[in-house]
């Protein structure tokens, strides 16, 4: 529909109450990670003054020793969960969009069921197992739990993407000469490797986002980033170091936040098409 | 896709005749779920089989601080849970959350979205700016909020004093009561949660033909007219996608609660609840039970909007 210039105008004037919404809560957040511990509880939107302190105390200062392994987990479980969800996905997604075998329907709805489970249901018996086998505040033992989070989402995503793809181009390729490798590669490949890379990135952004398993499965060894955060504790046990918590929660989000801004066109396509058409 | 009639004699190689099966479908079939099995296989293994346990832990009274008093009880554990208050409140409090949340961001998740369909000048500034907080740990966000409203840190009540005059005391304690945490939680979770519902609603949006709305704008109709007659018709199927999971997804709500409040003034959620028996109290077979019927709940939630609203989730996909 064509607008004329006042409808974009006053277009743009409603967009900016949407974009400050989004925009405060991020600010402030920072704007406590900068404020000196004097000055903490002043209640003061922007800060007066300025220090750096926090974020030292968490990167290499008293409390690194509690976040630097947090951080290391958490990109080691999600990296890990992301690449297993995403190869196994592809293959699935694959042959769900290119072949026609029976189950395929219920694959993709088995999935939709999966996504929708209540993860705290699962806490409980993992718990239980996990405390029996030794596999309690571990690495993997967080990476297998993650798996239901990931999994179903990337299969969703994927198979939306790749039932997009012009599967006959191959076939062209291979009647003008190509062996079936050559048209593979090059001309399915480069179609298909987009949506798998934006599923890559919605999944870990899934695996990022967890705290349920991060607290209930994990007691110090295995702890990631968000359940740290909770357990973050001040000179005595109920005090909570504000200043530290904001600049851990600035420096998890920053990367996050670029990512998005880079990746924002093709996290809208995966998300929709995953979710709507799917 | 089986109701092909007997003129239609072009040629379908897809279309499945039962009897005889090619050679080559049948190895379609087994590459099929060569390629597919895998990640079936390890789905199932890592829900099906814990809610599995689950159930059967469920039977048993049974705490890890002292494994050998071990013993059946059957339905016992749900029985104490069904007729405990504390269940009740957890599971009214959660359905509560549940429909502010889903309810608010529905009205704005759709003006937003109507916004980013229509916005040019901005364009891909402002869909950046509002995929952002989907993409931020909720646990960061539950923090940025809880520090906001607290009476030592926070700036919303010195905000909030100064735009309605002073009406608002600025020492209002919002964790000091029900209502007001609600309302902390149910923002906080409606911030992070409402670019998902705009973005569900604006890939409806896209579907709907412009020229619909034009030949009603053009025979006269209204703005509302259209909005009613033409535009949220036409995307029914999203808004109700959209609205599915959002419920879903609210009900099983945690970490803004758990950072939030951690339970306190009766927030504790049906989640919360879970965790509680399990992880502080070590209470196996209760948690167990509580895990089950939180799965239950879900279930028939999803069934509920399934049959009653008739959403077709899997015949949409070709």
């Amino acid at each position: 529909m064509e607008l004329n210039p006042k409808q974009k105008w006053s277009l743009f004037a409603v967009s900016i109450p949407v974009m400050l919404w989004t925009l405060i809560p991020l600010f402030w957040i920072f704007s406590l990670a900068v404020k000196p511990s004097s000055i903490q509880a002043d209640g003061k939107y922007f800060p007066r003054e300025f220090t750096w302190d926090n974020f030292t105390l968490i990167l290499t200062g008293g409390a690194s020793d509690l976040f630097l392994p947090a951080l290391l987990n958490s990109i080691i479980v999600c990296l890990v969960a992301t690449v297993i969800s995403v190869v196994l996905a592809t293959f699935c997604a694959y042959a769900i969009a290119r072949l026609d075998f029976p189950g395929k329907k219920m694959i993709l709805l088995v999935a939709l069921g999966v996504s929708f489970f209540p993860v705290i249901s699962l806490v409980t018996p993992l718990f239980d197992t996990w405390r029996a086998i030794g596999l309690f505040d571990t690495i993997p033992g967080l990476i297998i739990p993650y798996l239901a989070l990931t999994l179903p989402l990337a299969i969703w995503v994927l198979s939306a993407f790749f039932q997009q793809i012009p599967w006959e181009m191959e076939q062209a390729a291979q009647v003008d000469g190509a062996t079936s490798w050559q048209a593979f590669r090059k001309v399915i490949v480069p179609l298909a490797a987009p949506g798998v890379f934006t599923t890559g990135i919605i999944t870990f952004f899934t695996a990022w986002n967890d705290f349920v398993f991060a607290i209930s499965l994990t007691s110090e060894n295995a702890r990631t980033v968000p359940a740290a955060l909770a357990f973050f504790t001040g000179a005595s046990q109920f005090e909570q170091p504000i200043g530290a918590i904001s600049a851990a929660a600035v420096i998890v989000t920053i990367p996050v936040v670029i990512l998005v801004l880079i990746f924002q066109k093709r996290i809208v396509a995966g998300l929709t098409s995953g979710a709507v058409k799917g | 896709m089986s109701t092909t009639t007997s003129s239609d004699t072009e040629l379908r190689p897809r279309s499945s005749a039962k009897p005889q099966l090619s050679d080559r479908a049948k190895s379609e079939r087994k590459l099929g779920w060569k390629l597919a099995g895998p990640a079936f296989i390890v789905m199932l293994a890592v829900t099906a089989w814990p809610i599995i346990q689950a159930v059967y832990l469920s039977f048993f009274r049974y705490r890890l601080t002292d494994p050998d008093a071990r013993e059946v009880v059957w339905l016992g554990n749900y029985q104490v849970i069904l007729t405990d208050p504390i269940w009740w409140k957890a599971f009214f409090v959660t359905l509560l959350i549940t429909v502010i949340t889903v309810v608010v961001e529905l009205v704005i998740g759709f003006f937003i979205a109507m916004m980013m369909h229509r916005v040019v000048i901005p364009r891909r500034t402002l869909r950046t700016i509002v995929l952002i907080p989907y993409s931020i740990i909720t646990v960061v966000s539950a923090y940025a909020w809880l520090y906001s409203f607290r009476t030592d840190t926070g700036f919303i009540n010195g905000w909030l004093n100064i735009l309605t005059f002073g009406l608002v005391p600025d020492n209002f304690d919002w964790f000091g009561g029900f209502w007001p945490s609600i309302v902390a939680i149910c923002l906080s979770e409606i911030w992070k949660t409402t670019p998902f519902m705009s973005l569900l609603l604006l890939a409806g949006l896209a579907q709907i033909d412009g020229a619909m709305e034009e030949a009603a704008k053009v025979d006269g109709a209204t703005f509302w007219q259209r909005l009613f007659r033409v535009v949220l018709p036409n995307m029914k199927a999203a808004i109700m996608v959209a609205v599915l999971f959002r419920t879903l997804d609210a009900f099983r709500i945690f970490d803004n609660v758990f950072v939030m409040t951690g339970g306190a003034n009766d927030t504790t959620t049906l989640s919360l609840l879970a965790y509680n028996a399990t992880i502080n109290r070590v209470e196996i077979g209760m948690g167990s039970a509580i895990s089950v019927l939180l799965f239950l709940c879900v279930f028939a939630i999803a069934l509920i909007f399934m049959k009653g609203f008739n959403v077709d989730l899997a015949g949409s996909k070709k």
